[in-house]
Formats: structure tokens, C-alpha cells, sequence
């Protein structure tokens, strides 16, 4: 009944019980996989979330709309004069996230804005047109974005993302 | 589960644990140190695959149930989603529907152990009751699992089963109207189902714990029948035990593969890959095959209320064994009656299954009275009269004289019976398929498929080939719902680049909507649309068809079959023959002619089909030589147009069928060296016990 094997010195007796431990490892790991694997996107899903075209003729300057892609709000606002200017003339050493403004629109379009609308704090949507810096307010936990999308005030970390997305003519654009 | 254990952990962490909470403790002596009698022979390991098998159900249907919607005009598409578009969802439901199936074979032959060893006498009573409630459990699990489906038999599978309750006098339509919550079988039905089947495995597991704990104060039975006296009689159940359940269960993970991955529908019904349908009940419905002899029970007795005592008993007579049978031997290798009459015993129960699977008509239902009779005299007359009159043989002093008398010799009879049983096994679990619709139509001429057997692939030539003949033909009346634009584009398809299929897509008109002005309108496909059917609603197809309703594509070639017949499933079973679809669904394409046979009466607006069940199918002759225009020089002929869009079609029916048996073959060159590494350590490990 003594089944300890002498220490120091490998049997094929060790050798046969790693290897087949090795190998129940090895098994109990990939089945692993695709328990875990189901959890992602289906590919139906994955083929709904395709690119999208956006229509910018309707919005009136000032105006905004909210569209979804894969399951987001995506808020493009045709932005004034006014606004972009003050979204120009802020310091941005100052900002939390600092970023330009250029770096955020498309050039020659600086008057078109694409955010994703979920606010970076906690995933609420911001509201447009509000606040103190005549951009977006959050009116979960009181975020302020300016009329760039950056976050101005309040709990959220980094400014509105810009998702990926083109011009495809002048009056449309392509996110996704 | 043994009481209080010596064992104590060294880590100061685990002690502290384990003075508040002794669970190592308890683990410790119930499946470490728990002694096991030594003599214990393979039918033992059956506890542990029962144990794995239920891991394994409760893990595929969690996560199922994460894709599942339970709702009776989605749960169909839901499940085929699931198949085609969650990642590994194929796999996982194969899993989980062939699994229901090992399952019940395992517990099988889990109980059939029970009852050849006396596994259920005294002091075992109670484990063996216990037993039976979780056997009870099973069923009702398995029962409404196998409705979610929601498939044409899990619909009339519902409404036949529910309907046994309507047996019971006064009260009967009460009942059935609350097992319902309904009028009939419908929504509210499928949701309280889905809610109990996910709800009961869990019951199981509880009532295992018991059974478990039931065992290990009992101590286990073993094939000798007599009590563990001395040390010298057990060995520690970890690595001994252990080693050899861990070797069972790759042995059986070899077979259930087999399925998995090879034959997932060879288990299941054609019929229940056509969506529910309150209005056509299928020519023969048939429950799942381990159901099969309580089906025939049921059958067999005239009276309706008689019939459904009858199967019930069939099932609760088990919990009284104990006190039926009071034999003081216990194993039936030293009761030389027992024995015989055990094994006709499990031949009666493969026989009645047979018999579940036949039409109860002429000489079937009586053999299934004789049957019937001969399973209820098993418990009721030849169990009590054998524990009068039997003259055992000497049972041996210990359980060790027991492993030193046994050298050689021992072997053969365990290969044979195992051998009678796989075989008897096979007969049961083919014969669902020997009840499949037939009528009067010759079985359509096997034919050679590319993706046939175990490493069979789609000809792409033919997909392309047999998309262009769908399109162009069958498309305007068939739809393809389950199929999308994208799909052309995946691995295992018909090999088109994402960029042809979305302009394959381009070319349809798809509804979208409603848009700013609230209004629906028209846009080209997209690679996400699927294809759009040719008709707004069942009635538009109906009215343009004469009457008829061309069914949807998609599944054709899963949801059509014809009868195999005895012996031929059971080869079918080794060959991995499954093309029962495609060669049916060719030779109908091509089973057209001109002139009905003389005495043949063709109703109106029908044409005569040699394969068509019945042979009147409204369906007008729909592939002429010539009609579609091939530009990769195949000949332009019915037969090869019947092969091509067959192809296609099966193809629809199971997208991932390539990845499927790919997969197949790696998790079988795995498991082999896993069981052959397991049958070398339970070697080894068990070398110094014997």
C-alpha cells in the first residue's frame, strides 16, 4: 500500500500520473472555452452593429439629433458659429481630458459634432443643450460637457468619445 | 457524510476554516478516505458518469437558457439562433440535447446494476427510494426540456402527455386546464415548462446529495452482496475509486462524443425541426426513446384511466422492490433463478420499447399486453416467489475471499453481457426511428454526399450551383428565413467574399421602416438581412398555392426523413449514416411523373410524385433540364439541379456542419489518449490492491 514515491528520484510511475494529470488539465481547459466564448456578441449581433449612414440635410443649425449604433446613442449636433467659438477660446491646460476641439470634428465640418452620448462617469445620457457651458449636463451625478463633448465639471473622468466615422458627402456621414 | 473525520489541514488559514466549518473534514471522508468495498466491478462507475452527466446538463442548459426565449412565437427561432449564430451554440445544444439521451442510458444501466446486485435491499431501502425519486424527476425534466423546442413533437408531445392527466375522474380536465393555464397547449404552457425545467435539475441535485449521503452511511453494495468485514475487505476511495470512475467516465465521454459530434440527430425526431403547430398533428407521434416502454404500457391497457395507473405503477412498483423481493442473498450471481429471470426481465424492457415505437395496432398491442403482463409479474409474482423458493448458491465469507476466488475466467461473461447490452441498447435507441412516417412510398435510393460521414465537407461548386437553382426557382414560393445574406460569407458555406455577398444582398428589395415620416419602405439588402420570403403571410402562400403551404427551406433536409427499418438503424448508428433528409428531398425533386399509375386517383390541382408520402403533392414538377444557366460547365440536368440545391439546402439546415465534425475528430484523438493514459494509471494505482 505504499504508494509514496521515492523524492528526488522521477519513476516512470510519476511520469505516467503527470503526463495524465497534464492531459486532464489540458482537456478541462479547452472545455473551458467555449463556455466562456458564448458569452461574446452573436453573430447576429455582430452584423446588426455594421456601419450606418446619417442624413445631416434635416438638422437645422443649433439643432441636434440622437441616432443609435450598436445599441448607443450617437448625438450629432449641428453646431453655431457661436458655439464652436466658445468651444475654441477655452484654455485647454485648463480641461480635465484636455483635448482641442479640432482634434474632435472632422476639418471643414467643424460644424458637425459626433459624440457617443454616454455620459464617461457612469453610462447615463447627458442631455443636450444644458448645463453652464451650453453643451451637455448629465443628470445622473451633474457632469457638465462643453460644445466639443468635453467634460467641463463634475465626476466624469474624460470627455464624450467620438466614435469612428466619415464624411461620405457633405450632407452624410458614415459612423461605424 | 461518513461522520466525524480525523482529518486535520496544516495551513493555519484552512485550520481556522476548518474549526468553524468542518468541509474539508467532510470531503475528507466522503470521497478520500471513505472506504469502498475492493471487488467493485465497472457497472460501479455508472454513479460518477450519472454525477458528470448532470454537471454537464445543468452547465449547457444555464447557459442556454442565456439565448433561450421562452415564448411560443420565438422559442423555435430562438433555438435555431442559438445553433447558428452564438459562438459554439451548435456544440452546446448538441451537448445538451444528446446529453438528456446518455443521461437516461447511463441511469439505465445505473438501475438495471441496482436491481442484478440487490443493490436496494436492506440496509438500502431508503438510498433505493430516494433513487427512484430522482429516476420520477428525471423524467418530468427531460419531458419538458424536450418541449422548448417547440417543435412540431415537443407541441404534441405536450399535448399528449398533459392529456394523461385528464384520466383522473371528476378532476381531469381541472387539471389539465391548470397544467395549461390555457385552454390548450400554448404560450403560457411553454413558459411554465421552461421555468419548471430549469427549476427541477436543481431539485435533482438536491435529491442526489441525499442519495450520496443515503450511500455513504449504508456503505456501498458490491457485486459479492456481503458486508465490508475487515479492513483487508475496502480500499480508500481516493485514488482507488477515483482513478477508475475518472477512467468510466472518459470511456463514456467517448460514446457521448459520438454523438455530439457525429450523429446529433440520430437521437432525435426529423419532426420537431418543423415549428409547432396547433393544427397538424404528425402521423406518429413518439415520446423520446427512454420513455419508450411506459409509452407502451400506456398503450397496451384499453381503459384511458387503467392505461395511465398502469404506466405510473410501472414506475412506483420500483420504490416497493425492497419489500417484494426478500431474498436474502442479495446479488443474483449467487441466486441461480434470479438471474435467469433477470435477464429475461431486461429483455421485456427492451421489447416493450421496440413495441412503444410501433403503431399500437394488430399484433403489436398484443405483444404489448403480454409484455405488459410479464414486466408487472417480474415485481409482483416471480421476485416474491423466488425469495420462497430459490436455493442460492453459498455466498463468499468476505468480500476479499471473494477477490482471491476470482482469477480469469471472470472476464467473459462482463464482455458478452456488454456486448448484449450495447446491441440491445442500439435496437432501443434506433427504434424511435422505425415509427417515422412511411406510408406507402418506396424509401428514396441512397445517394453519394460530399459532406456525408465523419469527414465529409460541402462542395462548394455545388452550393454556389445550388444557391443560383434556389434562387432562380425555388425561391418563388419557398422561404429561406433562417438564412442570412452574411452567411454566404462564413467559413463552411459556399466560399463567397464578404464583399459578394453584400452585393448578392444589393440585389433585394428588403422592407424597413417605419422612417421619420412613420411610413415602411423598400431598401437593398444589407449582409445582415435574411432572405426574404416570397409571401407577406401564410394565407397570401397558401391562396397563391392552390391550398398548400410551401414550407421554409431552411430546415428541409433536418425536418424530413423516412424510415430506416430493423437492422439497418442500428448500422446506420456505426456508419454514421444521417443523409435520410437529402436523399429524400433529391429524390422528390426528381420523383415527378408525367402519368400517375393506372388505378391511381390524382385528386385535382396535384401531381404525381413516386416519393411524395401518399404521392398527390401540389408542388408542380418545379426542375426541367436546362432551366438554370451554369457557367462552371456542370451539366445543366434535373438530376444534377436536385443534387445542388440539395446540397445547398442542407447546408441551410446546418451551416456549422464542417466545423462540427472538424472539432469531432480533435476531441476524439484527445479523449482516446486521455482513456488510454486513465486505463494506465487506475493500472498502476490499483496493482498493489489486488
Amino acid at each position: 500500500m505504499t504508494t509514496a514515491s521515492s523524492a528526488g528520484h522521477p519513476t516512470r510511475r510519476d511520469f505516467l500520473y503527470v503526463a495524465t494529470g497534464a492531459v486532464a488539465a489540458v482537456g478541462a481547459a479547452a472545455t473551458v472555452w467555449p463556455l466562456v466564448s458564448q458569452m461574446n456578441p452573436d453573430a447576429s449581433t455582430v452584423a446588426a452593429g455594421a456601419p450606418i449612414e446619417v442624413d445631416l440635410t434635416p438638422i437645422a443649425e443649433g439643432q441636434d439629433i440622437k441616432v443609435f449604433w450598436r445599441g448607443k446613442p450617437i448625438f450629432v449636433s449641428h453646431r453655431t458659429k457661436k458655439q464652436i467659438d466658445e468651444a475654441r477660446k477655452v484654455s485647454i491646460a485648463s480641461l480635465p481630458d484636455p483635448q482641442t476641439d479640432e482634434a474632435r470634428v472632422k476639418a471643414g465640418h467643424e460644424q458637425w459634432l459626433v459624440v457617443i452620448g454616454i455620459c464617461t462617469h457612469l453610462g447615463c445620457i447627458p442631455i443636450a443643450h444644458e448645463g453652464q457651458y451650453d453643451g451637455f449636463f448629465c443628470p445622473c451625478h451633474g457632469s457638465q460637457y462643453d460644445t466639443s463633448g468635453r467634460i467641463r465639471s463634475g465626476p466624469a473622468p474624460t470627455n464624450l468619445p467620438v466614435p469612428p466615422y466619415q464624411f461620405v458627402s457633405d450632407t452624410k456621414i458614415q459612423i461605424g | 457524510m461518513s461522520g466525524p473525520s480525523d482529518f486535520q489541514p496544516t495551513n493555519p488559514a484552512l485550520k481556522w476554516i476548518e474549526r468553524r466549518l468542518p468541509i474539508m473534514g467532510l470531503m475528507h471522508s466522503s470521497f478520500v478516505a471513505y472506504p469502498t468495498p475492493r471487488n467493485l466491478n465497472y457497472w460501479w462507475t455508472f454513479g460518477a458518469i450519472l454525477s458528470m452527466m448532470l454537471a454537464v446538463q445543468i452547465i449547457t442548459g444555464v447557459i442556454l437558457a442565456m439565448h433561450y426565449t421562452p415564448h411560443a412565437d420565438l422559442a423555435f427561432k430562438s433555438v435555431e439562433l442559438i445553433v447558428r449564430d452564438v459562438n459554439y451554440g451548435w456544440l452546446l445544444r448538441n451537448i445538451h440535447a444528446s446529453g438528456a439521451s446518455m443521461f437516461f442510458l447511463a441511469v439505465y444501466i445505473h438501475m438495471f446494476r441496482g436491481l442484478y446486485y440487490g443493490s436496494y435491499k436492506e440496509p438500502r431501502e431508503v438510498l433505493w427510494i430516494l433513487g427512484v425519486i430522482i429516476y420520477l424527476l428525471m423524467m418530468a425534466t427531460g419531458f419538458m426540456g424536450y418541449v422548448l423546442p417547440w417543435g412540431q413533437m415537443s407541441f404534441w408531445g405536450a399535448t399528449v402527455i398533459t392529456n394523461l392527466f385528464s384520466a383522473v375522474p371528476y378532476f381531469g380536465e381541472s387539471i389539465v386546464t391548470l397544467l395549461w393555464g390555457g385552454y390548450s397547449v400554448g404560450n403560457p404552457t411553454l413558459n411554465r415548462f421552461f421555468s419548471l425545467h430549469y427549476l427541477l435539475p436543481f431539485v435533482i441535485a438536491g435529491v442526489v446529495v441525499l442519495h450520496v449521503w443515503a450511500l455513504h452511511v449504508a456503505g456501498q453494495n458490491n457485486p459479492a452482496g456481503v458486508e465490508p468485514k475487515t479492513a483487508k475487505d475496502t480500499v480508500p476511495f481516493t485514488p482507488y475509486a477515483t482513478m477508475k470512475d475518472m477512467f468510466g467516465v472518459s470511456c463514456f465521454l467517448l460514446l457521448f462524443s459520438w454523438f455530439i459530434f457525429y450523429m446529433p440527430n440520430y437521437l432525435g425526431e426529423a419532426d420537431n425541426y418543423i415549428p409547432a403547430n396547433p393544427g397538424v398533428t404528425p402521423p406518429h407521434i413518439v415520446p423520446e426513446w427512454y420513455y419508450l416502454p411506459f409509452y407502451a404500457i400506456l398503450r397496451s391497457i384499453p381503459n384511458k384511466l387503467a392505461g395511465v395507473i398502469a404506466m405510473f405503477g410501472a414506475i412506483l412498483i420500483l420504490a416497493f422492490l425492497p419489500w417484494l423481493d426478500t431474498a436474502r442473498t442479495r446479488s443474483s450471481k449467487y441466486r441461480p433463478l434470479a438471474k435467469q429471470f433477470f435477464w429475461i426481465f431486461v429483455i421485456v424492457c427492451i421489447l416493450l420499447g421496440w413495441l412503444g415505437a410501433k403503431p399500437a395496432e394488430g399484433v403489436y398491442v398484443i405483444a404489448g399486453r403480454v409484455l405488459t403482463f410479464c414486466y408487472f409479474a417480474y415485481f409482483l409474482i416471480v421476485l416474491p416467489l423466488l425469495s420462497r423458493i430459490e436455493k442460492p448458491r453459498p455466498v463468499p465469507n468476505s468480500i476479499a475471499d471473494d477477490v482471491l476466488a476470482k482469477s480469469g475466467g471472470k472476464a467473459a461473461p462482463m464482455v458478452s453481457s456488454l456486448i448484449a447490452l450495447l446491441f440491445a441498447g442500439g435496437l432501443l435507441l434506433g427504434s424511435a426511428s422505425d415509427a417515422r412516417a412511411a406510408g406507402d412510398a418506396p424509401a428514396p435510393p441512397a445517394q453519394k454526399w460530399s459532406f456525408a460521414g465523419p469527414t465529409g465537407k460541402f462542395d462548394r461548386g455545388a452550393l454556389q450551383r445550388g444557391l443560383k437553382v434556389y434562387k432562380e426557382v425555388c425561391a418563388s414560393c419557398h422561404s429561406l428565413s433562417f438564412v442570412a445574406f452574411r452567411n454566404l460569407a462564413e467559413a463552411g458555406g459556399p466560399g463567397y467574399s464578404m464583399a459578394q455577398a453584400a452585393a448578392f444582398a444589393s440585389e433585394y428589395k428588403v422592407k424597413d421602416g417605419p422612417n421619420d415620416q412613420g411610413e415602411m419602405f423598400e431598401r437593398p439588402g444589407r449582409p445582415a438581412d435574411y432572405f426574404p420570403s416570397p409571401f407577406p403571410n401564410e394565407q397570401a402562400a397558401r391562396v397563391a398555392n392552390g391550398g398548400a403551404y410551401p414550407p421554409d427551406l431552411s430546415l428541409i433536409n433536418k425536418a424530413r426523413s423516412y424510415k430506416r427499418g430493423f437492422p439497418l438503424f442500428v448500422v446506420d448508428l456505426f456508419t454514421q449514416y444521417q443523409e435520410q433528409g437529402p436523399d429524400y428531398v433529391a429524390a422528390l425533386l426528381e420523383g415527378y411523373e408525367d402519368k400517375p399509375p393506372a388505378g391511381f386517383k390524382l385528386p385535382e390541382g396535384s401531381y404525381y410524385n413516386k416519393y411524395f408520402p401518399g404521392h398527390a403533392i401540389k408542388m408542380p414538377k418545379p426542375l426541367n433540364d436546362g432551366q438554370v444557366a451554369y457557367d462552371d460547365g456542370a451539366p445543366t440536368t434535373v438530376a444534377q439541379y436536385s443534387k445542388d440545391v440539395t446540397t445547398f439546402l442542407m447546408w441551410t439546415a446546418e451551416p456549422h456542419m464542417e466545423a462540427r465534425k472538424q472539432l469531432g475528430f480533435q476531441v476524439f484523438v484527445f479523449l482516446i489518449i486521455l482513456t488510454v493514459l486513465l486505463y494506465f494509471t487506475k493500472k498502476k494505482v490499483w496493482a498493489n490492491a489486488h
